[in-house]
């Protein structure tokens, strides 16, 4: 990314360019696709240990394992579902990324293509 | 000399070269804001989890489970940091060096940026007091004996987190931060260990011990839930602290300029991930400093040495006698003067880069250099600001509520606008300051008529620990994320849907869109 050109202001820009790209088009879609559904996976599973351990505080006295109770062993799984949820995510960035990386290479050839026409 | 003194003037001596290192080495705005924007991803990491592991996560969490059991540790899992996963990238790649770069991005700048620097500096403000109040205390605690009392304590750490901002700038600000997380990370599970090898490594004993706790003459079952938020409203605080907690670290104005420190958004995503590690590790182990403290020192104890925030130094103090005691007491103060310092960063910066040149000079400065000359006299004046203050309220006065503000306008005004304008085409200016406004002020109104503030108190209560109001509180919550987060957002959203439509923003939108997601035309890294 660090080599993407510097944008040029002019009639059509370089990022009217790249949002009409059909490849960016679908790069946002596969963002908006992953992040919606986790983020509302993530938000549902999180507010769910207040709401139990408010509402129903006998249920979740209950022992498990020993004397560990339901509502310890729910706090403890948020941070492994919060890791998972991140790891899940670094991948799915990770197939972005490239995406991203052929939308821009569209556009160099975009511009390349520009400037032997104005020769 | 006593320990904890010497250790303290270790960590000193060591910040202080590094400030100096730091010096050298920065010139130019970008390296004075966004330390060149070459910190790598694992280093962002750590200062950004360093920031999150401040005094009152390491003291105050520890406290609250060594006396209220369960519910102290519904604190820790509130800083999952997850929601920082989908903010961190975009604000690389649209800002600059404060979070009203990525708002003035594509509305108009001048309103936006001084209503986003209001709120920043409020945040920043009641932040550091709350910090610095606290680093009295503990200091003059810590030191009993030294001579160093509440005042010195307080203008010693006043003046650090200044030099260490003035002279060092972001690169000695966040390898200063850097170092103390190590620390941390390293003292919490040294301190760990030792809570386990006190139960001879038996997790089974351990637990049991946490369901048979003394407090006074009763023996409490420290892992059930309610022990702090009781009926009728206990239920609807914790989901408050939860929206509070979750919603407010992705909106703390002095984390989200860290990401402004990495070369590019891939970078910034990886810093998320460590600092999740990390943060996640650490407040994991808040259970073997917590109910280690509730098991192996005893609340009663605790109370009369100090008082809660004692609660983890004491039990290292309990567990490896004064040599560690020293050791955990200079991390605390190493919390401390990191975060104060990362706080001062940032609100100078804000003040600097959103009002003074964006607003008061219309943007247009002769040389950034001028930016860099206002943000390091800002840096004094918050500095003498947050000195005045603390000595002002003194020693007694009680800063929770402080911390609780604080995490409530971030999550309230901050987050809100910064989702809209990342993800709302018809988002306009009218809406990022009514929104910003609304959710500062919900947050402030509602932490004023809340129980931290109201509350009649019988004439036998101490001076110290009476309520400021003495009335019936208002509002039953003493969090009020769960009435401000929905006010932020509906103001935010009434301010743009009842003001006519910006075609300017809108067509904005689209480069912002495309500048977020793909990293074209965002700031570069300085060159080696």
């Amino acid at each position: 990314m660090s080599n993407a050109p510097a944008p040029h202001v002019g009639p059509v820009s370089d990022w009217d360019v790249v949002a009409g790209n059909p490849e960016f088009k679908t790069l946002m879609a596969a963002k908006t696709r992953f992040i919606i559904p986790a983020t509302v996976c993530f938000v549902v599973y999180y507010f769910a240990l207040p709401v139990l351990v408010g509402y129903a505080p006998k249920l979740m006295s209950t022992p498990v394992i020993g004397p560990v109770n339901l509502a310890y062993l729910f706090a403890l799984s948020q941070f492994f579902v919060a890791w998972l949820i991140a790891f899940l995510y670094v991948r799915a960035a990770n197939r972005f990324d490239e995406m991203g990386h052929t939308v821009l290479a569209h556009l160099a050839r975009h511009k390349e293509s520009q400037n032997k026409e104005e020769r | 000399m006593s320990t904890p003194l010497i250790m303290f003037l270790i960590f000193i001596a060591i910040t202080l070269v590094i400030t100096y290192w730091a010096a050298k080495r920065s010139s130019g705005a970008s390296a004075y804001f966004a330390a060149g924007r070459r910190i790598t991803g694992w280093q962002n990491g750590v200062a950004v989890a360093g920031d999150y592991m401040s005094a009152a996560s390491f003291l105050g969490i520890a406290g609250i489970i060594a006396f209220q059991g369960y519910d102290g540790f519904m604190y820790s899992v509130g800083w999952l940091v997850a929601v920082l996963l989908i903010v961190a990238e975009p604000l690389r790649n649209a800002g600059k060096y404060t979070m009203a770069d990525v708002l003035a991005y594509r509305l108009h700048p001048k309103p936006v940026r001084a209503m986003a620097s209001v709120s920043t500096l409020t945040v920043s403000t009641f932040y550091m007091i709350a910090q610095m109040v606290g680093a009295g205390t503990l200091v003059a605690l810590l030191l009993k004996g030294s001579g160093i009392t509440f005042n010195w304590a307080v203008t010693i750490v006043g003046l650090l987190m200044v030099a260490y901002v003035v002279f060092g700038g972001m690169l000695a600000t966040t390898w200063v931060q850097i170092i103390k997380a190590i620390l941390l990370m390293g003292g919490t599970v040294v301190l760990s260990i030792l809570v386990m090898a006190h139960f001879n490594f038996s997790i089974a004993a351990f637990f049991d011990a946490i369901a048979h706790v003394k407090d006074g003459t009763k023996v409490v079952n420290f892992l059930t839930p309610g022990l702090r938020y009781k009926p009728p409203y206990g239920a609807l605080d914790l989901i408050s602290l939860g929206l509070a907690l979750i919603f407010g670290t992705a909106g703390l104005p002095h984390i989200l300029v860290r990401f402004y420190t990495v070369p590019d958004a891939k970078t910034a995503r990886v810093s998320v991930v460590w600092a999740m590690g990390i943060i996640g590790t650490f407040y994991i182990m808040t259970t073997f400093l917590g109910f280690g403290a509730a098991t192996i020192v005893g609340k009663g104890f605790i109370a009369k040495n100090g008082g809660i925030n004692m609660s983890a130094p004491l039990l290292a103090q309990t567990l490896a006698g004064d040599i560690f005691f020293a050791f955990i007491s200079a991390i605390a103060f190493a919390t401390i003067l990191a975060v104060v310092a990362g706080l001062t960063i940032s609100a100078s910066t804000s003040f600097a880069h959103d009002l003074y040149t964006n607003v008061i000079k219309h943007g247009q400065i002769a040389n950034p250099q001028q930016e860099v000359r206002v943000a390091r006299i800002t840096a004094f004046v918050v500095g003498a600001v947050a000195i005045g203050v603390a000595i002002l309220l003194g020693p007694t006065f009680n800063v929770a509520f402080l911390v609780g503000l604080a995490f409530a306008v971030a999550a309230s005004a901050n987050l809100p606008v910064i989702v809209l304008s990342i993800f709302w085409r018809r988002f306009n200016t009218a809406g990022a300051v009514w929104g910003l406004a609304a959710g500062l002020v919900s947050s402030l109104v509602l932490i004023i008529v809340s129980p931290s503030i109201m509350g009649v108190d019988a004439p036998t209560v101490a001076a110290a620990a009476r309520h400021l109001i003495q009335h019936k509180p208002l509002f039953p919550l003493e969090n009020p994320g769960i009435i401000s987060i929905p006010v932020g957002f509906l103001g935010a959203l009434l301010g743009t849907l009842v003001s006519t439509r910006d075609a300017e923003a809108e067509h904005k939108f689209t480069e912002l869109e495309v500048r977020a997601n793909t990293g074209l035309g965002s700031e570069k890294a300085l060159a080696h």
